[in-house]
């Protein structure tokens, strides 16, 4: 039996929805964050936000970049930089997760035609200090969204608890548009007139621009690069210079008596994960030993560790 | 009396560890029921006229979204019961008639009025008691108050904080509590939630309407109307049916039986369905271990296979819903698409791995952590073939043949699988895919099963490896890591073992008791110290007066032994503590011991030898208390100076005996040997009948200590009779 997936969301589709749905369920809409990130779990306004006791649920779409995972553009079902949509809601009301079964339905997922399941999943990002509790939700066997009640972060205990609710793009557009690979996945459908806008009449057809189309250089070349062309040296040396920069803010936070909002706790942050994503490519280049490797991880979280205590020390007594 | 439900409505638990959660809850909840008298002692004979036994009173349901306890008979109040305390002596109390402070203080106590207080006579004197009349408290309230407590108690192996201020830790987050006593709620709050008559059903097929619960026995049936199947055996006996049903659509095929997939898929589902998928035939080019670990462990499917046993391309999905023709050709093309990329990947895996040779990956190790103390797997390597060659040496002696080239090999790529990509992706095949490259790469058949079977047995379930390298492997692989982890302090201690060094233990035990490998545990367990360049480099180790390492190794391998021996083996706790107090050699000496012991254990003879031996070890330990027992003892028994027939009898049967017994049990012939030492029973008995040990003339005495220490060891080498249980 043919599936029927002629009017499946395309990708940006998908974002659409997600993010209207969100919205209108209170979530304040983000963008991307501009530092390179391994998950939207690192972006601030996940790791930084949910430390605090202020209500506060926001949702984005994060491009998370992991250089191992890179093949150039070769494999249909990995990616050196995929897209998750991140929701994270503080507190989470009683009925989270019926909410999330909405938001299913709201990108065109018929409930009563699927199997769906709850998995035990716990998350834990050692590096970040983090852990939670949860499931990976299966949708005939696939897994579309990773589900989290954080526990703790940057190794602080957190109250209140918060859900974390993570999105695969990528995979569910390729479900939703039942494609085998992931570079033939519908980004955008361009209409009639967005051609003729532009005068071209013999172009004007409706025609389908794919995600292959959009983004298969960039795996290719990164690829590439986190592979074979970065210069090991030189990674070294960044990951250096911003470890001494960020320990050197930290210090001047730490060094202030009194707690304040002027202390460059969010610029330490982004020093932060700029460490992590070299140590992720020096990873990927094959140029960390094991003594080595335990080691970095435990400066990084020492980073991220010191990080949260000192966003914990800036808030309001409660 | 009216029934109790009780239903706990969560967001999903994690399958494994429902089945425990139910029994917990049950076994708290009729605990309760009894230390709160809310069960008939005498109950009632079931329907059916058979004897219902109290601690089956409560029946556990459970799904992924909820667990459930249904007891019946439940009584509506506690009886009224009267209590008699007794207090201060009566003089203290009274003095010249009028109360003292004590007596006011005990009547209050007691809550009763002063002149309630009477005065009862017992053997130490009189005292002041006073009878307490306590009303019997109504079910509803006890039960109101208590339930909270219980479900805190449960243990959980993970658990979670969701509310604000974090009052409370539980598995998932509770988001209904049901509780009626007939058809009335008991009134009862839980992680701020407050109970009703209200459960909930299937997510997608009933979706958010209540279900009422008008009576405690409609339970399982409601629910059922609202696609919930909550009696776990009905689910788990629809899936079996379901599985079988669906496989007769595909001629000759058969479905992989997998009893800890059908547990888990039970677990994971509350109105189960199966559904038959197939993948492309190209696919089974594969190994098929790889092809049944990815349907298995990442999809949860079952294998299929033909009239032959082989692999067929088909899988089974059990499903959390049901669905129409529709819904059922959307969600196998989802599952069949999920697999094939799997497959793809897995595919891809094998082709890319097998560009780089097993013995090429040997450097590779050497940047794979084995353990951030104890260096790489490369060190590991090395290690692992110095305790090999050692083990192999003491096996040879024994004129066990040996592949000695074979073993080398796999023991040096033993571990350079965990550098390939289907490792790295699938975990859980480590060893297996080794064994399937090395086969791959002509490296013998012999290094190759010993690489695959490296990690076998991975459970009490499993057997071992078939062939001596492999044993040999798998005893040099778990023996130097539990060693050298023990070196750094690592051993388990409590609940906590992070590098599951028990389980490794087991695995050396099982090996060792059913290879027949001649080698003691001692033996073993010293080739390791030795080998380990970590221990080595601790020079008390060498030189075998170790204190620390040694004794902890040897306490570690004890323990594990006695696990298996009750555990694996079934032999009761006193005839393991019996053999092992003897002392051990080989393991499977153990096993004989154990096993002619629990032959014997519940005969009179072997009862009454058992207590004569207890009471030789209470004299004896008298006697030393005293002082009496001067050194020699037990060495020498002065036979002229035995002068009860029932001592002379004793002496003489012991001494003839003794060779005997001996002779049997150095042959390993141990039911004859017991059968002999049986035979001692009416000398002993006449012995302590007619004989006192412990006379006051000092030589006799010495005499007679002699000859029961002598006795003792005499006969304690099989086992120490005297620490056999009489039931």
């Amino acid at each position: 039996m043919a599936i029927e997936t002629r009017n499946a969301l395309t990708f940006q589709e998908l974002l659409f929805r997600l993010q209207k749905f969100w919205a209108e369920r209170g979530c304040v809409l983000q963008q991307p964050y501009d530092v390179e990130v391994g998950a939207g779990t690192m972006s601030p306004e996940t790791f930084l936000r949910v430390l605090d006791a202020k209500p506060f649920s926001v949702a984005y779409a994060q491009p998370s970049r992991r250089p191992a995972d890179g093949r150039y553009g070769e494999n249909p079902n990995r990616l050196f930089k995929h897209t998750q949509f991140q929701v994270i809601l503080k507190p989470p009301p009683v009925n989270v997760l019926e909410i999330y079964l909405d938001s299913l339905a709201a990108i065109g997922i018929n409930l009563r035609q699927h199997d769906l399941k709850f998995e035990e999943d716990n998350w834990e990002a050692p590096t970040l200090g983090a852990w939670g509790i949860g499931w990976q939700v299966m949708l005939d066997g696939l897994e579309i969204t990773q589900f989290t009640y954080f526990q703790q972060c940057g190794g602080l205990d957190l109250d209140p608890i918060c859900a974390e609710i993570t999105y695969g793009l990528e995979r569910i557009a390729a479900f939703l548009q039942d494609v085998d690979s992931i570079y033939e996945i519908v980004w955008a459908r361009v209409p009639d007139r967005a051609s003729a806008v532009h005068g071209k009449t013999a172009n004007s057809i409706p025609h389908d621009v794919t995600y292959g189309q959009v983004r298969y250089l960039e795996e290719v070349q990164f690829s590439a690069y986190n592979f074979e062309y970065a210069d090991i040296e030189k990674l070294w040396e960044h990951l250096r210079l911003y470890e001494t920069e960020c320990q050197e803010l930290l210090a001047i936070a730490e060094g202030q008596p009194e707690a304040s909002c002027r202390l460059p706790i969010l610029p330490a942050y982004d020093l932060c994960l700029k460490c992590s994503h070299l140590f992720n490519l020096l990873d990927a280049r094959g140029a960390i030993s094991v003594t080595e490797r335990v080691g970095i991880i435990a400066r990084i979280r020492a980073l991220a560790v010191g990080i949260a205590k000192a966003y914990a020390r800036m808030q309001p007594a409660a | 009396m009216a029934d109790l439900l009780l239903e706990l409505g969560l967001e999903e638990i994690p399958a494994r560890m429902i089945a425990a959660a139910q029994a917990e809850l049950a076994s708290r909840v009729n605990d309760l029921l009894k230390r709160e008298r809310l069960l008939e002692t005498c109950p009632e004979p079931s329907p059916d006229g058979s004897p219902v036994d109290d601690a089956s009173r409560a029946l556990g349901y459970s799904t992924p979204r909820r667990l459930a306890v249904l007891v019946r008979r439940v009584l509506l109040q506690q009886h009224d019961t009267e209590e008699q305390l007794t207090g201060p002596s009566w003089k203290v109390a009274f003095r010249d008639g009028e109360p003292t402070p004590a007596a006011l203080a005990f009547a209050k106590k007691a809550g009763v009025e002063l002149s309630a207080l009477v005065k009862v006579s017992t053997p130490k004197g009189e005292y002041v008691s006073a009878v307490v009349h306590r009303p019997g408290r109504k079910a509803a309230d006890v039960l109101s108050q208590e339930l909270p407590k219980e479900f805190t108690a449960l243990s959980w192996p993970k658990s979670m904080y969701w509310r604000p201020n974090k009052p409370e830790r539980f598995v998932r987050p509770l988001r209904w509590l049901l509780c009626l006593l007939g058809e009335n709620v008991v009134p009862l709050e839980f992680a701020g939630i407050v109970a009703g008559n209200v459960s909930y059903g299937h997510r997608i097929l009933h979706g958010d309407a209540p279900v009422t619960i008008a009576e405690p026995a409609a339970y399982i049936s409601a629910l059922k109307s609202a696609f919930v199947l909550a009696d776990v055996p009905e689910r788990r006996e629809r899936i079996r049916k379901s599985l079988d049903a669906v496989t007769r659509t595909v001629p000759g095929a058969r479905w992989r039986e997998d009893k800890p997939l059908v547990e888990q898929v039970t677990h994971l589902t509350e109105w189960p369905t199966v559904l038959l998928g197939s993948f492309e035939t190209e696919y089974l080019t594969l190994p098929e271990e790889v092809l049944v670990t990815v349907m298995r462990d990442h999809q949860k499917y079952f294998a299929v296979e033909d009239a032959q046993g082989k692999l067929a391309p088909h899988f089974l999905a059990v499903l959390n819903t049901e669905v129409d023709a529709e819904g059922l050709a959307i969600i196998r093309h989802g599952n069949e698409r999920v697999l094939r990329a799997r497959f793809n990947d897995a595919r891809f895996f094998w082709d890319y791995d097998q560009k780089i040779s097993l013995a090429d990956r040997l450097d590779r190790l050497k940047s794979v952590t084995f353990q951030k103390d104890l260096g790489s797997y490369f060190t590991k390597t090395e290690i692992n073939l110095q305790t090999a060659k050692a083990l192999a040496a003491a096996v040879r002696t024994a004129d066990v043949p040996l592949d000695q080239t074979a073993l080398e090999k796999a023991v040096l790529l033993a571990k350079t699988d965990l550098t390939t990509e289907l490792v790295k992706e699938f975990t859980e095949l480590q060893g297996v895919i080794g064994g399937l490259y090395a086969r791959a790469q002509g490296l013998g058949e012999t290094a190759a099963q010993a690489i695959a079977t490296q990690y076998v047995p991975a459970s009490a379930e499993d057997g071992i490896p078939q062939t001596t390298e492999a044993q040999i492997l798998g005893l040099a692989d778990r023996m130097a890591t539990i060693v050298e982890m023990f070196a750094i302090g690592l051993e388990p201690s409590g609940s906590k073992d992070p590098f599951a060094l028990r389980r490794a233990g087991n695995g050396v035990l099982k090996i060792l008791a059913e290879s027949g490998l001649p080698l003691t545990l001692r033996a073993v367990e010293e080739i390791a110290l030795r080998e380990s360049p970590r221990t080595n480099a601790i020079p008390s180790i060498t030189s075998s007066s170790d204190p620390g390492l040694r004794e902890s190794v040897a306490a570690f391998f004890e323990d594990r032994l006695a696990f298996y021996l009750r555990e694996v083996r079934g032999y009761p706790y006193d005839v393991v503590n019996s053999v092992l107090a003897a002392g051990i050699t080989t393991v499977p000496d153990a096993v004989a011991r154990a096993q002619a012991l629990t032959a014997v254990r519940g005969s009179e003879d072997m009862l009454a030898i058992s207590a004569a031996f207890k009471r030789i070890k209470n004299i004896l330990r008298q006697a030393a208390e005293k002082g009496f027992q001067d050194q020699g003892l037990g060495e020498f028994v002065l036979a002229q100076d035995l002068v009860e027939p029932a001592e002379q009898q004793l002496h003489n049967e012991s001494v003839k005996l003794a060779p005997e017994v001996e002779a049997l049990r150095a042959s390993h012939r141990y039911p004859e040997a017991l059968e002999r030492i049986a035979t001692l029973r009416p000398a002993v008995d006449a012995f302590f009948d007619k004989v006192m040990v412990m006379t006051p003339e000092a030589n006799l005495r010495r005499n007679r200590l002699s000859l029961i220490a002598s006795v003792l060891g005499n006969f304690s080498r099989i086992a120490d009779f005297s620490e056999i249980v009489s039931s």
